[in-house]
């Protein structure tokens, strides 16, 4: 087993390949407005600092979010297109699982990433294998009871230490726990999902004023 | 011939998930997959609709074109992409997708300049372009008169739009006189049942103090709306068919009246007219008719060539590789406002070409701060 993983659900952009017991390679950076000009280069880095070719990969991890959706949709596009190309499946996995992988924390948390406009992206964990809610999208101050008293993991918890107090690393998702934690439910013979975006908002039907394609004088 | 460059072509600045595939200058296919519905209901492209659709869209529609053309992926010579001018959001899915696609199948990635593969396309219905060439791009989001001495490397802009597109301006038009939406079409048909002239309405920018090239069609969309609105105000019927031929006429008279002057002042003897608004039958009516006049060549492709499609941006990415102009890096960003100066978005010098396997250590350069704006 090859597996490659990305995700760009966070300011990270980060890539990383796992052979089934281990994290081969992984290169993470964290730039919000880059991520379509840095995951190309990251995945070049990967597979070159583990000395195989794109083509020995038995299938393609992504995270599905939620996320900042022109950032999110850089990793999905790039995994479905893979699995494409190189006639492999593609794996979806929800971003907020691989914080809470990464945490290793036991017991109940949550995981609360960025969502901008004054929200969070968020779910409840009963350890760091389990989540219990379906993810969300909320203003920190609506969910303050739901929360109080958990850990609280991700940057979304930095970013509102009034609604999470207590808060635990990593800030950002990193492929390579996202890898680990496929690999741990592919081998347990869990089904993973398909790579789709959890947007979770509807779009904004808003019409810029020149709105077929802005073209330079 | 068989040496040909053999180029997929993916193109996603706007509402069309395009992805087309040529040898050379022969079409060998040409997939689309529109959200154009999915906007209507807005009067208009609602840019997050539209990158969502690219999307779900994207791998579907490339293994599509793969087997209209009968070709094999490992077979490509290169892929080709629009890294710009459109929508920064949607312009990223199509990046992403070109990237991943090239880097798997170690092929040469070309980002290309939208404008300039509308102006390319026309090869694949007539042939190599005469050097030099003018174009005049008209469509929803584009009105642009343009000089190409050569479509891969010297595009210079003569004259651009001052405020709506020729497009968009049939979009609101055909809203005020509820006729739905995209406008264009609709207007030509009741046009064609209608008298150019009955109603006089401004042409914008033709005085002889005014920009010689340069379009101006909002004082025109106001007066048309102000005459609809006098003639209900009144009580009276608005004769649909007459206001969609007089307003039509007041739109293609400027663009060829200066399309031919422009081509007479700059000694250029080709002329083509691209974008969606190309397919209007009266604009092909009257360029034939003027250019005719001038001993001008008209080359306008078919209706399908002129929209948004991949089939244009594979135009161009062969003639790139066929003129050996060095593929893009692997950092290629999408750029909304890409400059037509700029038909594609070459490497920073150590190419790639070869695929897999080499790292990229030089400095990034700054990001376009419009992209996640
Ligand atoms: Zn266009």
């Amino acid at each position: 087993m090859l597996l490659l993983a990305l995700d760009t659900a966070t300011p990270a952009v980060t890539a990383a390949l796992h052979d089934g017991r281990t994290v081969l390679a992984e290169s993470s950076s964290v730039d919000a407005r880059r991520h379509g000009e840095l995951l190309l280069p990251a995945v070049d880095r990967v597979l070159a600092d583990a000395g195989v070719k794109l083509d020995a990969v038995t299938a393609i991890v992504v995270g599905t979010g939620p996320g900042p959706y022109t950032g999110l949709r850089v990793g999905l596009m790039t995994a479905m297109t893979f699995g494409s190309a190189l006639g492999v499946p593609v794996h979806g996995l929800c971003t907020l699982d691989g914080l809470a992988y990464a945490s290793g924390l036991e017991g109940d948390f949550v995981v609360a990433t960025d969502a901008r406009r004054k929200e969070v992206y968020w779910a409840r964990y009963s350890g760091s294998r389990t989540r219990v809610t379906d993810p969300a999208v909320d203003r920190p101050a609506e969910i303050a009871e739901q929360v109080a008293g958990l850990p609280a993991v991700g940057a979304g918890a930095g970013l509102y230490p009034e609604t999470f107090p207590d808060a635990h690393g990593p800030e950002h998702v990193s492929a390579g726990a996202l890898a680990s934690l496929a690999a741990e439910k592919l081998a347990a013979g869990e089904e993973l999902t398909e790579p789709r975006p959890l947007y979770l908002r509807r779009p904004d039907a808003q019409v810029p004023k020149n709105y077929k394609v802005v073209t330079p004088k | 011939m068989a040496d040909e460059p053999l180029v997929l072509g993916i193109e996603t600045s706007c509402d069309e998930t395009g992805v087309g595939i040529v040898r050379g200058t022969t079409l060998l296919a040409d997939a689309v997959a529109s959200s154009v519905d999915e906007h209507a209901r807005f009067g208009g492209v609602v840019p997050e609709v539209a990158s969502r659709a690219h999307l779900e869209a994207m791998v579907p529609t490339i293994e599509r074109a793969l087997k209209e053309a009968g070709v094999s992926a490992k077979d490509l010579d290169g892929i080709s992409v629009t890294a710009g001018p459109g929508l920064a959001g949607a312009l990223l899915v199509g990046v992403s997708a070109a990237k991943a696609y090239a880097y798997a199948l170690g092929k040469p990635l070309y980002g290309v300049n939208h404008l300039a593969s509308h102006i390319c396309v026309d090869q694949l219905e007539h042939g190599p372009l005469p050097e030099p060439t003018m174009a005049l791009l008209v469509s929803g989001g584009h009105s642009s008169l343009l000089l190409s001495a050569d479509i891969t490397s010297d595009v210079r802009p003569l004259g651009a739009t001052i405020d709506d597109a020729a497009g968009e301006a049939f979009d609101k038009i055909a809203r005020v006189l509820n006729l739905g939406f995209p406008g264009g079409p609709v207007i030509d048909r009741y046009a064609k049942e209608g008298d150019p002239n009955a109603i006089s309405f401004p042409r914008g920018l033709t005085g002889p103090r005014d920009p010689a090239y340069d379009f101006s069609f909002s004082g025109l969309k106001t007066a048309v709306a102000r005459w609809i609105e006098a003639k209900r105000n009144a009580g009276e019927d608005v004769p649909v068919r007459d206001v969609s031929a007089s307003f039509q006429e007041a739109v293609v008279d400027v663009l060829t009246r200066k399309a031919v002057r422009a081509c007479k002042d700059e000694g250029v003897e080709h002329l083509m007219i691209g974008g969606g608004v190309a397919a209007n039958s009266r604009l092909r009516a009257l360029a034939q008719e003027r250019c005719d006049k001038a001993g001008i060549q008209l080359r306008v492709p078919r209706p399908k060539l002129c929209t948004d499609n991949g089939a244009m941006v594979a135009a161009l990415g062969a003639e790139m590789v066929a003129r050996g102009r060095s593929a893009s890096d692997w950092d290629l960003s999408a750029d909304s406002s890409l400059p037509v100066t700029e038909p594609h978005v070459p490497g920073h010098g150590t190419g790639h070409g070869h695929g897999h396997g080499h790292s990229h250590d030089h400095v990034h350069e700054v990001a376009k701060d419009n992209l996640y704006g």
